[in-house]
């Protein structure tokens, strides 16, 4: 869980970086022109095979851990107080980790199919022609329902990643009282701003905004 | 403190044995003074069951000073009562107040089987200990115990990780009846030492492997061993555990 969920993680700071260009002025070129770099070059499509298999194995493994650790007490306590010791989020991962994959699988329908096997218009940048995803995402916003499940996604990414990032450290053992509380630290600063980012970028298509600052993330 | 009686509603886990269904009684026990320990409570309430000529509540206990680690219920939800760092021989009825009901159950998990009542089978630690849990010295005469010198840094961490009394709390507080703030214990406790060394790698493979079979479910890192721990045992010794194990694995 804790390998393949630091990859995971590795992946959700790639992602935001990139598609962050489209809450900045000058979106649509900036992330069209990264979307091309990110399926045209071999490295990240050899990574992308890399990325599925982390999710089926971190998909898998969750729930095969879930199901061994329920069947180790089969007579249940009457009264528990186990919310008294433990965060709710800690309890949830599974839970929170359904509900990340039933996003997930809207998500792969709305975007990754159509890149992949068409149904996106194409757009030409100088001597690039690629496809306009940029579009497809406004289409996508334009509905309310839609934003609800992306922000919601959003949300439970946030609990999973809140008890998921220092779990990961503690179980590979790369623990060191002088420095577990910088991890937390970071774990808890990635939790919040990360999945943010990711939930600003559907109402932001809402709503039509942009930040006025151009050229703010990386130019493919 | 200000000394007082109270009654109490007591809901107590009755079951006749191992494979008995059992099921919760209901119990009013009356006068129970402020300054009694929750075991004392049930001494006197299985006094009165005995003169009624019902059978006595069959319950753990031996030291009675919270270092034995024999005592061992589940005390409305929590593994040794409402207090930190604390045993229920040394849970007072100070902590409660008059009128009070209050749910006693066993240790639940698969690994550590009813016996009676609130008695509980905790053999399957017996036979984690007996994996690997030892260090193996040669006979004869004694050796002394400071001609190995030890950085006190490792002597301290390797004493608090030994405070573990193996009453099993860490595992009766844990969703997934995960063992391994117990083993952690044990495992840090020789690993930290030179005495620990010679066996170190087959020792936390061991363990594991015997945790495993004894069907313990697996740590998700939620914490409440620690916070339950009557010994306060840190999680900080569970990382140690992953990282002997994962180092005695890859070597």
């Amino acid at each position: 869980m804790a390998f393949t969920g630091l990859f995971l993680i590795f992946f959700l700071l790639i992602h935001g970086y990139v598609n962050a260009n489209v809450l900045f002025e000058n979106g649509e070129e900036n992330f069209n022109r990264a979307a091309n770099f990110m399926s045209t070059n071999a490295l990240i499509r050899i990574m992308e095979i890399g990325l599925f298999a982390g999710f089926i194995i971190h998909i898998i493994q969750g729930y095969a851990l879930e199901r061994m650790n329920r069947a180790a007490r089969s007579n249940k306590y009457a009264v528990s107080g186990v919310s008294k010791t433990s965060t709710w989020y800690s309890r949830s991962m599974a839970i929170l980790g359904t509900l990340i994959l039933l996003f997930l699988v809207i998500h792969l329908a709305d975007f990754w199919v159509p890149s992949r096997f068409g149904g996106l218009e194409e757009v030409t940048y100088g001597s690039v022609e690629t496809h306009n995803l940029y579009a497809k995402m406004k289409e996508v916003f334009s509905k309310e329902w839609a934003v609800i499940v992306y922000v919601v996604g959003c949300f439970s990414l946030a609990w999973h990643l809140l008890h998921g990032f220092q779990s990961a450290f503690q179980t590979l053992g790369w623990k060191h009282k002088n420095y577990a509380g910088i991890i937390e630290g970071i774990g808890v600063g990635f939790s919040v701003i990360v999945p943010l980012i990711f939930a600003l970028m559907p109402i932001f298509m809402y709503f039509g905004w942009e930040l006025p600052i151009g050229n703010i993330t990386l130019l493919f | 403190m200000q000394h007082y009686n109270m009654n109490l509603t007591l809901k107590v886990w009755r079951q006749k044995d191992k494979n008995a269904a059992g099921g919760f009684e209901t119990y009013q026990v009356k006068d129970i003074s402020s300054e009694m320990s929750f075991l004392e409570m049930f001494d006197v309430l299985n006094e009165r069951l005995i003169v009624e000529g019902k059978e006595p509540i069959a319950f753990d206990h031996d030291c009675r000073e919270g270092i034995c680690g024999m005592c061992s219920m589940v005390i409305d939800g929590r593994p040794h009562g409402p207090w930190e760092a604390n045993t229920t021989c040394q849970l007072h009825m100070r902590a409660y107040k008059d009128g009070d009901t209050i749910v006693v159950e066993p240790w639940r998990a698969n690994a550590f089987p009813v016996v009676k009542d609130l008695v509980v089978d905790r053999g399957s630690f017996d036979r984690i200990i007996q994996a690997g849990g030892f260090v193996s010295v040669n006979t004869g005469n004694a050796v002394d115990g400071n001609a190995i010198p030890i950085e006190k840094d490792n002597a301290d961490a390797a004493f608090a990780a030994a405070a573990c009394i193996g009453c099993g709390a860490c595992v009766a507080a844990c969703k997934n009846s995960s063992a391994m703030l117990f083993v952690s214990a044990k495992v840090s406790h020789l690993a930290l030492l030179p005495q620990g060394e010679p066996e170190r790698r087959q020792r936390v493979v061991n363990m594991i492997a015997q945790m495993d079979k004894e069907g313990f479910g697996s740590c998700t890192n939620t914490y409440s061993c620690e916070a339950e721990c009557p010994k306060e045992i840190s999680v900080t010794n569970i990382a140690r555990l992953n990282r002997e194990y994962l180092q005695a694995s890859l070597k």
